[in-house]
């Protein structure tokens, strides 16, 4: 690796200097000349059909330029998810609809000459609701009698919406019942999950407009630009040439941004003003109107021999996905496909249901479903290890896939078709387990007393995987031409989201075109300049967008090294690019702008080229997460004091980068363990729909971080590389709710574990 | 409701603003066209809004613009001298403290009136001056160890205190 110049190196952001300074690069950092506000009525209702609704208060306000319903608008059933056509998700959503189906569902939308005038007009629609009865508790809502939430004829793919159960799967490897059979230990156990929410600080935001062609502008802040485009086209009914979308700067995403949110309805404004339209959503619109983490109850039932060989894992899921089917069977899916698998059970079992609710609408979260199956899993591993008297690490490792291992279980659970099975050409994961424990003090840790006073003290620990892009669904394209100076060019669709794909995937092109960082120029998502792209999701950037940058880049290398090859006298395939320079073997050399001037000046050509690129494997990254606890057993708070994340990434692009994606999805992950949950009310409201209630960590509730970056060479990968931005987020929960069961004998197994619960347990284990 | 006059000084110009009585500092400087002032929450609990006045940490949603008469303001704009960026910026982005950015100009400006305080501050002090300041990308790290080293190269002859990048340029 040494002799690499760019890649694996720790370099600075390529778009770092503006946003330090503070540089107007984000959605709503621009002017526009007679630009509108903007804004959507939501429904007071959980359940509940539009009888009338009469906007013409609305409409003579003055400053109001257009008031829509339902009646104003095309209907057409999509899913707002933000996934590669044809979309595994039912199409069970309307731009607007006669019916709502959760607090905040939309009922009318407005543009008004300013904010206070939209939301003047908001309160003067007259709405007639017929209420319905609500549905709000996952394990009623396939009661028989219990109000059905799709009731509309038109709605596709909804498994049964007569029982609300929008998506289910049910797959088997081998059986389970035969292996629970020769096991020596079985143990089954419930497990709980909240709604947690993206919360990332820029809102969702969208500004449209038509230009002077007459053509769609919508500038927003997406994971998915061409999916946008393609959905809003198909929603509005107009060809997705007359759409341009454009991705400026984003203010985090999480998955939270992988869906279509806003920006049909700011279009349909846009169009029936033809004027510039702003619509963004409050941070208390935010908590209920975007999306959420889908909420699991999960049931695990593991067999094992006495020497911890695990014969047998069934794990039975019920999750819901809200009022609408957005992500509903491929986030599950996910449960089962990227967690199960982790040990080499010879008998795997996944039964899921997906159940809709009258409650916000859940979606694409960073880890997609496994930091739910990793909470449960990793804590049941704890428990089977504890009680066969064995060590948790070495209980994993002896069961934990390995390099060469074929997962057929993903094969069986794809993205929501049949997949293709996953072969393990990298793992290092025993590397993880080992440096981990080192950082931690495992040994000496582990076998320390936890105490009797006040504080108790314990540690755990916890695996995980991920996947890198989703196996023969992903591509994207990439494009390069070279300019008289040397510099270069890229354009990509990938979308950088604040993860540094954009430095990233500029590291990969100068590594490849050997040129400096400084010599790449990159131009990333925007439908009109940049070629396709899936999006920024599945961890899938590196890899996928990489993959398609490195192929365009050594295309454009070995034409720099024809046309070099007649200044210099040699032949192309003898040449090396290196330091912006074409060297030959008899040492003459010529530098890259001397090549660009004599193709451009002389040969009259434009040197470029594109690649596209997809992979029919999704190579996981591994996590090895490990947590020490402080339980104070008179407030019942956990304190985490350090956390240590020893993760296989392949090869790290950028170090600095890579870390810092591992040290965000830990924050998310912690807040999740002790503290996040959206709580609901008896009438389906948001209860917490503001930072103050809803606890996201901040600078001072951080623990101790430690980042350990285990390199493996990944053959998929461009220059070995895997994935990184979600895997670390999985293992933080069951690595805590292990550290606390050490240091208190406690088994927590509902999440978010908070003082309440914990001194409630506290008390209850006194009594005994 | 009869427009007022503003007198302020932003980053070291003097300015007069026109604004309504109700108009938040926030909005008035966004519209002024420092796009650095972020809207996150509007009700001061993320701090994305944050800037500096008279040298203290405000939340720029929680204040009306004219309540901004007479005193100075600093905004992210105002931190670096033209192409030079200030030493915390460069710690920041050699530090890997930036990732989605929306946060960045707040951190950069409480972690300026820190230093201006207390020139090398304790990780303690480091994180009790981004309390205010929610971020949802970084989980921190990378932003307490850049103001910390920002610190520490300020507090270190010139020669050294290149090494860490291109600070002391």
């Amino acid at each position: 690796m040494s002799d690499r110049s760019v890649i694996g190196r720790r370099v600075r952001k390529v778009d770092g200097v503006k946003l330090v300074t503070g540089k107007a690069a984000f959605t709503d950092d621009i002017e526009l000349p007679g630009l509108l506000i903007g804004k959507i009525l939501g429904s007071p209702h959980a359940h509940a059909r539009i009888r009338r609704i009469d906007t013409r208060r609305a409409k003579a306000l003055p400053g109001v330029h257009a008031v829509l319903t339902y009646q104003d608008v095309p209907r057409v059933p999509h899913t707002t998810a933000g996934q590669a056509w044809p979309e595994p998700s039912p199409y069970d959503t309307y731009l607007l609809d006669s019916k709502v189906r959760f607090v905040g569902d939309r009922v009318a939308a407005v543009a008004a000459e300013t904010r206070a005038i939209a939301e003047e007009a908001l309160r003067r629609i007259d709405v007639d609701y017929e209420v319905l009865p609500a549905v709000l508790d996952m394990e009623h809502a396939m009661d028989p009698g219990v109000a059905v939430i799709h009731d509309e004829p038109d709605s596709t793919h909804i498994l049964d919406p007569k029982r609300n159960l929008a998506g289910d799967i049910h797959k088997e490897l081998g059986g389970v019942e035969e292996g629970f059979k020769h096991s020596d230990l079985i143990l089954e156990r419930e497990y709980r999950t909240p709604r947690q929410q993206h919360a990332m600080l820029e809102p969702h935001i969208v500004i449209c407009w038509l230009d002077a062609d007459d053509r769609l502008i919508i500038r927003s802040s997406t994971q998915i630009p061409f999916h946008v485009r393609r959905q809003v086209a198909m929603i509005l009914q107009i060809p997705v040439s007359r759409i341009r979308v454009i991705k400026p700067r984003i203010g985090g995403g999480f998955g939270g941004k992988q869906e279509m949110v806003i920006e049909d309805i700011c279009a349909a404004l846009a169009l029936a003003t033809r004027r510039p339209v702003k619509l963004e959503y409050t941070r208390h619109e935010e908590f209920f109107m975007a999306r959420t983490r889908h909420p699991q109850i999960l049931r695990l039932k593991m067999g094992v021999k006495k020497d911890g060989t695990m014969v047998a894992h069934h794990m039975k899921v019920l999750a819901a996905t809200g009022a609408y089917g957005s992500h509903c069977t491929t986030v599950q899916g996910n449960t089962g496909s990227k967690v199960l698998p982790l040990y080499r059970a010879p008998n795997l079992k996944f039964d899921c249901d997906v159940v809709y609710l009258n409650v916000p609408q859940a979606g694409a979260f960073r880890g997609y479903g496994c930091p739910q199956g990793f909470f449960a899993q990793e804590s049941l591993v704890d428990e089977v290890a504890h009680e066969l008297g064995m060590d948790p690490i070495e209980f994993r490792l002896k069961n934990a896939i390995r390099q060469g291992d074929v997962d057929l279980l993903s094969a069986e659970l794809g993205e929501g078709k049949k997949g293709l099975p996953r072969n393990i050409r990298s793992c290092g994961l025993p590397e993880c387990l080992a440096k981990g424990a080192a950082a931690i003090g495992w040994k000496e840790k582990r076998a320390a007393p936890r105490g009797t006073g006040r504080l108790r003290r314990g540690v755990g620990v916890a695996c995980s995987m991920q996947g890198s892009g989703i196996a023969g669904v992903d591509f994207a394209g990439a494009f390069l031409k070279i300019n008289e100076d040397g510099s270069f060019n890229l354009h990509v669709g990938a979308t950088d989201l604040g993860t540094g794909s954009d430095t990233v995937l500029a590291q990969i092109a100068a590594e490849t075109l050997g040129v400096s960082l400084d010599k790449i120029l990159i131009y990333s998502s925007d439908t009109d300049f940049t070629p396709f792209d899936v999006g920024a999701y599945a961890s899938s950037t590196t890899i996928i967008s990489g993959g398609a940058v490195k192929k365009a880049a050594e295309k454009m290398h070995d034409q720099i090294c024809c046309f070099a090859a007649k200044l210099l006298e040699a032949a192309p395939e003898d040449l090396t690019c290196k330091d912006n320079r074409i060297c030959a073997p008899n040492g003459k050399s010529v530098t890259m702008s001397e090549v660009a001037m004599f193709a451009l000046y002389k040969e009259k050509t434009q040197l470029m080229e594109g690649a596209s690129h997809f992979n029919t494997d999704s190579p996981p990254p591994f996590c090895a997460t490990f947590a020490e606890v402080e339980v104070d057993t008179e407030t019942g708070q956990v304190r985490v004091q350090h956390l240590v994340t020893a993760v296989d990434l392949g090869v790290a692009i950028n170090p600095m980068q890579a870390e810092g994606q591992a040290e965000g999805a830990v924050a998310q992950g912690l807040g999740y363990t002790l503290a996040e949950e959206l709580v609901l009310d008896e009438q389906g409201r948001v209860a917490n729909a503001n930072y103050c209630d809803y606890k996201i960590f901040g600078a001072k509730d951080m623990p101790k971080l430690t980042t350990i970056l285990v390199e493996t060479e990944e053959p998929l990968g461009p220059y070995g590389a895997k994935s990184i931005a979600e895997v670390p987020i999985n293992g933080v929960a069951p690595a805590v709710a292990n550290a606390v069961f050490h240091a208190t004998g406690i088994r927590f197994r509902k999440l978010p574990i908070r003082p309440d619960a914990v001194l409630a347990a506290l008390r209850a284990q006194e009594g005994k | 409701m009869s427009e007022i006059l503003v007198h302020v000084t932003v980053n070291g110009e003097v300015r007069e603003w026109r604004a309504q009585p109700g108009d938040l500092l926030l909005d008035v400087l966004r519209r002024e066209g420092y796009w650095g002032v972020k809207r996150g929450c509007e009700t001061g609990e993320c701090g994305a809004c944050a800037v500096l006045l008279d040298g203290e940490p405000v939340n720029s949603c929680l204040m009306f613009a004219a309540q901004a008469d007479g005193r100075e303001l600093l905004t992210i704009e105002g931190v670096a001298e033209g192409e030079k960026l200030h030493p915390l910026q460069e710690a920041f982005l050699d530090h890997g403290a930036v990732q989605c950015g929306y946060c960045t100009p707040a951190m950069v400006l409480c972690a300026k009136a820190l230093l201006e305080r207390s020139p090398q501050p304790t990780e303690a002090e480091v994180r009790e001056a981004l309390s205010g300041v929610l971020c949802r990308c970084t989980g921190y790290k990378k932003p307490v160890e850049a103001i910390l080293a920002a610190g520490e190269a300020a507090a270190k002859p010139r020669g050294k205190a290149a090494r860490s990048g291109r600070a002391a340029r």
